[in-house]
């Protein structure tokens, strides 16, 4: 039944129709989708801005609103850039699914012949990429103008780099779990805020430690261990959730 | 091509949804190189049935077989084997149609450019490769969806309303397309409210009776 490639027509559908499948691995359907989703963001770059504006407004307006003096920023530069990170991430959570969700990727998504928390991954690697990547990019220059240490920096990115993807990584549970709802919004915050606590006190915690002279490798190490767990454990939940939100 | 090999069985489906029984006791079967008609009025459950046979939805009770095997044993390879084509089409309005071909098919199969501008010249959009899909018409952006069926070398082709917002020469393309996959030993699952002429032999359940 095999006929000729360049064979026009009914010949063609022949050859699909019976010719055995070959299908690329799974890691090159986990890039592809990484692939997509880069493009997509870089078509709707907009889209990328606000939560990054959000990010640079409420740590330009902390000085102002609180106290601009120098050795108060200097202890709360660590607190308030994580704090902003975070909400920053949060603000953003709900387009991790919702496209996709709204043109029918999603069904595509699910019946791609690989297992679904990979692929998962590779979407919330992407978004991370485009989110959280370039809140760590700016937070150098934030914690200058909020007077943190310079000493202090590599300490502060190092956190950040640890604990973005957690927060991506987790947020992909909720934005998962709430994609078919049509106000999903404040529930998303409700149901992850309680489990980025504990991001939030490790990443400042570790900055502070370090601000004390104290050791850091012991909540570095922590971090890193958050994140591993986030990395092997949520994918499998968010997929779960997908596959909820489409069955309704 | 063994033309009575059977591909999906299904047998003794229920489905009710917000407390009314939209089937039940449904069963049915789809052999290589037949098309299995859906009919029934809006609200039957078409779409229901269509997305409960691709695993969209979990089957409340009954069984589906893939190839004599349950399917709930075999999902990747039924998956490999399936190409559905929902209401909604997944094509994204800021990507062209080529990429969106493009980016569908790179998780599924290889495909080479070349094979990826034939695929979307037969249904008619050479000369829109390169333009944002927000741009084409429905129908033109339903057409960059039906050219995944001149890609992928699947056997089962599940369509759920496949005619939307295609003008009469598209339709007649597509039911000759359909017509040919199931000569060719391919299978089809259809719903349309669209009167269907096909060479290949058309089986029908209607829904909602």
């Amino acid at each position: 039944m095999l006929e000729d490639r360049k064979s026009p027509g009914i010949s063609q559908t022949a050859r699909s129709a019976t010719a055995h499948i070959e299908n690329p691995g799974v890691l090159a359907s986990m890039l592809g989708i990484i692939r997509r989703d880069l493009l997509l963001a870089f078509r709707r770059r907009q889209d990328l801005a606000n939560p990054l504006v959000f990010f640079v407004i409420v740590i330009t307006l902390f000085p102002l609103g609180v106290s601009p003096e120098k050795s108060f920023l200097a202890s709360a530069a660590a607190g308030v850039i994580w704090v902003a990170a975070l909400l920053a991430t949060l603000l953003s959570l709900d387009s991790l699914f919702r496209a996709d969700y709204e043109d029918g990727a999603l069904e595509q998504l699910l019946l791609i012949p690989q297992p679904l928390f990979l692929l998962v991954l590779g979407k919330v690697l992407a978004y991370w990429l485009v989110t959280g990547v370039p809140l760590i990019l700016l937070s150098p220059l934030l914690a200058i103008m909020l007077h943190l240490d310079v000493q202090l920096l590599p300490v502060l990115l190092l956190s950040l780099l640890l604990g973005t993807p957690v927060l991506s990584l987790i947020g992909a549970i909720g934005a998962a779990l709430t994609v078919g709802l049509r106000f999903g919004g404040v529930l998303l915050s409700l149901l992850i805020l309680p489990l980025y606590i504990p991001v939030l006190i490790f990443g400042t915690g570790t900055v502070q430690a370090a601000a004390n002279g104290m050791p850091v490798q012991g909540s570095m190490a922590m971090m890193g261990a958050l994140l591993l767990f986030a990395l092997v454990t949520t994918p499998f939940a968010a997929a779960a959730g997908l596959r909820i939100s489409i069955a309704n | 091509m063994a033309s009575d090999s059977i591909l999906l069985t299904a047998e003794e489906l229920f489905c009710e949804r917000d407390d009314r029984v939209l089937f039940e006791n449904l069963n049915f079967s789809v052999k290589a190189g037949e098309i299995l008609r859906v009919e029934g009025p809006n609200g039957a459950g078409k779409t229901t049935l269509l997305k409960i046979v691709c695993g969209l939805m979990p089957l409340r009770d009954g069984e589906l077989f893939w190839k004599q095997q349950r399917l709930a044993d075999v999902e990747q390879d039924f998956h490999r084997n399936l190409l559905f084509l929902g209401h909604k089409t997944g094509i994204k309005g800021d990507l062209t149609p080529l990429e969106n071909l493009k980016h569908w098919s790179n998780a599924r199969l290889y495909c080479t450019d070349r094979e990826l501008m034939d695929a979307l010249a037969k249904v008619g959009l050479e000369g829109y490769e390169y333009s944002a899909c927000h741009s084409l018409s429905a129908g033109q952006q339903r057409r960059a969806a039906l050219a995944r069926l001149h890609l992928a070398g699947v056997p089962l082709w599940i369509l759920d309303e496949a005619f939307t917002a295609i003008d009469k020469q598209g339709v007649a393309e597509l039911e000759q397309w359909i017509s040919a996959h199931a000569l060719e030993g391919g299978a089809v699952i259809l719903t349309t409210h669209h009167v269907f002429q096909s060479e290949a032999p058309v089986k029908r359940i209607v829904l909602g009776q």
